[in-house]
């Protein structure tokens, strides 16, 4: 009834491959948008910018990394987090050798560099399979790691250990550094966490993105059609860690200022993995929804027993978390194993035949 | 450069036997450490091709559930008794709530269930027993505590942890039950038999659900054994979950389905760890540990995809 595709008729070829080419769908993603650029703006306070829309979309971006390459591709990766620290320390590294140089597409450039250190980790994704291949990821995590905390070039040498955002500023405006004001860091993340998305909706539905699909559906038999499984995976490893290497560098740079070697350990990598199971492996919009519930649950629950009169600790909060998330984690995996993003079609599915049962 | 990497090491071997002896003794406990965590694991992959990341926090949660009811004025041996009998009703609980309703998944899914039981472990845990690291009671329980000195050479001197050995002790002993269990018992032929084929095991009137059950209870087992060993060397904290992701390349190499693979891959790794932390590692910078077992595992399965002991994985359409 209220979603439906009857009576949308499409008179080009054009017109029938589209993104959206159902009309409801380009309303609601036209209302998310506006929302995004114009409302949230325009009324929220900064706390709610720095606390809860930076890191949403920050996350939503490394999810949709990870999506593609676990979820499109099925190669099971624990260490985003350390993709997502090369990204940070390359973006680093690049502001403070060239600082005349525009802060966002340095941020962008970045992701190259994470890019060829995830494409070399992905090398042994040819041979190994599976279980297997989530192990080498770990190397991956704990050897870089480890080159944070080591290789005293890659922090400049600070006595802290940390990398710290230098003061920036694009077209006049400061755009990173400890004076940026949330709303210009809102609006810098939400463009290139959009671009991002919206370009890989595209790469997805195309000849690359179904690539990915095959080789995760069944690696042998789509060798035997023709893809070649060495450049289509480590292409996912390299657009992955691109991604995800952005979205580390805007972690540091729009939104918490200073990272540490800690920031980027595996802890973060389980917490976006969680994002995608829970939001729906293969689906963007599910890393979306995933990245909102994990980033806004814990809020959640520091906020309500509070407003009920009950006091309760901070650690409580956090271990209470871990025990939600966790049961969730498995509650989805049985209930419905693809997660949010299911959940929104059978929704679409109850509007479209509404008020009828089927 | 080309000297310290391949031959001042050897030479520091050479000329100090004794500090070589006690690196080779620590790796020695560190692999038996991973092993015991290792075996867990292959205990539940082998019977429900299961990857359990969970082992490592089953083995914290073990630990702290005993020195937690003993801290409560619970005398050692019956908290012990109670711990088991904690382990069986988890056991039971993961069985019927997390693996009956995932029966016949996709190995990604399974493994991605046991990181959520992870996660639930780890709440609950701190939510009960809170997250400070705790003393393992040791004495209390009956173990050695004191250390051995052996004289070694004209100078030399290797010192023993008569915990260690204890470890090392409980360590065969448990390989040689749990390999008694498999081969002579009639649940242990059970087990074998589920591992081989779930469905020709049904067939034949095996309990999957029953099996299961006992397996995880039997890592259980293994946890708790391990929790007391590992917190007996340090602390019972959460900071041993560490340890757990350590257990992943023993794993590797030794094959997802052997327990002598788990054994050796143990070692291998305990070996290779303190060896190349000791006379390597400050070339680097120091702190190989933490990724060198990876590593070492990482160039293992470019040889050999299936570990040193595993079945070879043939795949088909």
């Amino acid at each position: 009834m209220f979603y439906r595709e009857a009576g949308q008729f499409k008179t080009s070829y054009k017109a029938d491959q589209a993104l959206m080419p159902i009309l409801q769908d380009r309303i609601g993603l036209s209302v998310i948008l506006v929302v995004a650029f114009v409302i949230i703006p325009a009324f929220a306070n900064d706390f709610f910018l720095t606390s809860i829309m930076i890191p949403f979309l920050v996350f939503s971006l490394a999810a949709i990394g990870l999506n593609i390459l676990t979820g499109y591709c099925g190669q099971l990766s624990l260490g985003t987090g350390a993709f997502m620290g090369v990204g940070a320390y390359a973006a680093y590294k690049l502001t403070t050798m060239f600082p005349d140089a525009n802060v966002i597409l340095m941020v962008l450039l970045s992701g190259v560099f994470s890019a060829a250190i995830g494409a070399i980790f992905g090398l042994p994704s040819l041979r190994i399979k599976g279980l297997y291949l989530a192990v080498t990821t770990l190397a991956a995590q704990f050897f870089l790691e480890w080159c944070f905390i080591r290789i005293g070039w890659l922090y400049n040498y600070n006595a802290s250990g940390a990398i710290e955002v230098p003061h920036r500023e694009v077209f006049g405006i400061v755009a990173s550094g400890a004076e940026a004001t949330p709303i210009v860091r809102y609006f810098i993340v939400l463009c290139i966490t959009a671009g991002i998305a919206f370009l890989m909706a595209n790469v997805l539905r195309g000849r690359i993105g179904r690539a990915w699909m095959m080789i995760r559906d069944m690696d042998i038999a789509a060798e035997l059609m023709g893809i070649r499984p060495l450049q289509t995976k480590l292409m996912a490893f390299a657009v992955s860690s691109y991604i995800c290497g952005v979205a580390g560098a805007m972690m540091v740079f729009f939104w918490l200022n200073a990272a540490e070697p800690s920031s980027y350990s595996i802890s973060l990598s389980f917490q976006i993995l969680f994002m995608v199971i829970l939001g729906g492996l293969g689906s963007l919009s599910g890393a979306f929804m995933g990245a909102a519930f994990i980033w806004i649950l814990p809020v959640f629950l520091k906020f309500i027993p509070g407003t009920l009169g009950i006091e309760i600790a901070a650690e409580t909060v956090e271990h209470v978390t871990f025990m939600i998330v966790g049961a969730l984690i498995i509650f989805f995996l049985i209930v419905e194993p693809h997660g949010f993003a299911r959940l929104w079609q059978i929704a679409k599915q109850k509007l479209r035949v509404w008020p009828f049962p089927y | 450069m080309l000297y310290d990497i391949f031959i001042d090491p050897f030479v520091q071997m050479y000329e100090m036997p004794d500090f070589f002896l006690q690196v080779l003794w620590e790796g020695f406990v560190a692999g038996i450490l991973y092993a015991l965590i290792a075996l867990g694991f292959v205990l539940i992959f082998k019977a429900s091709g299961v990857f359990n990341f969970a082992q490592g926090i089953m083995v914290v949660f073990a630990g702290l559930t005993l020195v937690g009811l003993h801290e409560n004025g619970v005398p050692a041996y019956v908290a012990l008794l109670l711990t088991i009998g904690v382990m069986g009703v988890l056991a039971y609980g993961v069985e019927r709530v997390v693996m009956r309703p995932l029966v016949n998944q996709p190995d990604i899914i399974l493994l991605m269930a046991t990181i959520g039981l992870t996660y639930f472990l780890i709440g609950f845990g701190e939510f009960v027993f809170g997250g400070e690291p705790k003393q393992m009671i040791t004495e209390e329980l009956g173990l050695p505590t004191g250390s051995t000195a052996f004289e070694f050479g004209e100078r030399g001197l290797v010192i023993l942890q008569h915990i260690d050995i204890a470890a090392a002790v409980i360590a065969v002993i448990m390989v040689a039950s749990l390999g008694i269990f498999f081969n002579k018992t009639r649940i242990g032929r059970a087990l074998r038999a589920v591992a081989d084929d779930h469905q020709a095991a049904l067939s034949v009137g095996i309990s999957l659900n029953q099996i299961w059950a006992i397996v995880w209870f039997a890592a259980g087992l293994v946890a708790l054994a391990t929790g007391i060993m590992w917190g007996a060397r340090s602390d019972v904290s959460f900071a041993l979950e560490i340890v757990a992701f350590k257990a992943l390349p023993v794993l590797i190499l030794g094959g997802f389905t052997s327990i002598p693979g788990a054994i050796v891959g143990g070692l291998i790794i305990g070996f290779g760890e303190k060896i190349g932390e000791l006379y390597w590692g400050g070339l680097v910078g120091g702190g190989i540990e933490s990724w060198l077992a990876y590593i070492i595992a990482l160039i293992f399965l470019l040889f050999r995809p299936q570990g040193l002991f595993g079945e070879r994985i043939i795949e088909r359409i």
